[in-house]
């Protein structure tokens, strides 16, 4: 059995953290609407996607209130995947400019 | 031990001492977290793993080709009301998907307050935006489709826009399906009493977790697929 009642929180929590989405979202939206160009529109949708997971997972998914021991094992593992994208971002850089050189409109 | 541990007391914060305890003590790593629970977070980290092999797919096969990427916000456009309005179905989905998160989080909450009915009731309520979602989802697979878009080539542009757009779009929405189902069961048993006999509702928030990441991951290929 288990000693707590899990996770209590108020109500209004999770409408204020709900409209923060729904405001999040609709200025995700609108970068692409007013047609946002540009190292701008790059900067503007990665930084509301990042607030939009980190309210989700801290708040809806409760990873705020969790033990670290747990929270480490979980956020940890995913870094990782940096090191993918790191890497495959390069690959893909080199295998675009072999593409132009030699499949390009000018290439043979 | 205890000199060394409170040296080290200046230097390490409170929680971190709680961790390295943790995780040293040579039995349960998670401390007070449900098997249930843990298990679900594990399941997650590994389709985390699924769903970022999928976008950085699609980033490479972006960056790599020479043929121009076909803009989302024109292939996503609808005409309403004669006039064309960029990306609006995907928006509308972005919001019905956040708003399920929202009765999600709701009903786990009224399941921590014992109220069964308000549980049960949002369960259901979450599962019908998820279905809604599918809906919308066919529509948008359909109208491509018969656009002309297909796994090997389209007319707007370079050919892999269709195969990362049916892997990644349809993986999430198969994601969104099985959720679907998953709340209903659980929304069935909530209904039953099945919760209030076994004592608690810890299964509420572990099906809540799943949604929750399911809305998640459609928080990234809307920055990635449709935005970028």
């Amino acid at each position: 059995m288990e000693p707590s009642e899990g996770q209590q929180h108020p109500i209004g929590l999770y409408l204020k953290i709900w409209a923060l989405l729904f405001l999040l979202s609709t200025m995700s939206y609108l970068v692409d609407y007013f047609h946002v160009q540009g190292l701008l529109r790059w900067f503007l949708i990665v930084v509301f996607m990042l607030l939009k997971a980190g309210l989700i997972v801290s708040i809806f998914m409760h990873m705020a209130w969790e033990r670290l021991a747990m929270v480490y094992a979980i956020l940890l593992p995913p870094l990782c995947l940096l090191v993918l994208m790191g890497l495959m971002a390069a690959e893909a850089d080199y295998t675009h400019w072999i593409r132009v050189l030699f499949f390009g409109p000018d290439g043979g | 031990m205890d000199t060394g541990s409170k040296r080290t007391q200046g230097v390490l914060s409170r929680s971190w001492q709680v961790l390295y305890h943790d995780w040293a003590s040579d039995k349960d790593a998670f401390k007070q977290v449900p098997w249930g629970k843990a298990m679900m977070w594990i399941f997650l980290v590994s389709d985390t793993f699924v769903f970022s092999c999928f976008l950085i797919g699609y980033m490479t096969v972006r960056m790599t080709t020479v043929e121009p990427w076909p803009v989302p916000s024109e292939v996503f456009a609808l005409t309403i009301a004669g006039q064309s309005i960029p990306l609006i179905l995907i928006a509308v989905m972005t919001f019905i998907l956040i708003s399920s998160s929202g009765t999600m989080a709701m009903a786990v909450n009224f399941g921590y307050r014992r109220n069964r009915g308000a549980t049960a009731a949002l369960l259901l309520a979450t599962a019908l935006l998820g279905a809604s979602f599918v809906g919308m989802q066919a529509f948008e697979w359909s109208k491509l489709i018969h656009e002309g878009v297909r796994p090997w080539g389209n007319p707007m542009g370079a050919a892999q826009f269709g195969a990362a757009f049916f892997t990644i779009t349809g993986f999430h929405g198969m994601h969104v399906s099985i959720g679907v189902l998953y709340l209903l069961a659980v929304a069935f048993k909530v209904w039953r009493g099945d919760l209030d006999r076994a004592g608690n509702y810890q299964l509420v928030e572990i099906a809540g977790l799943y949604w929750h990441f399911v809305d998640l991951v459609w928080v990234f290929i809307f920055a990635f697929f449709y935005l970028w």
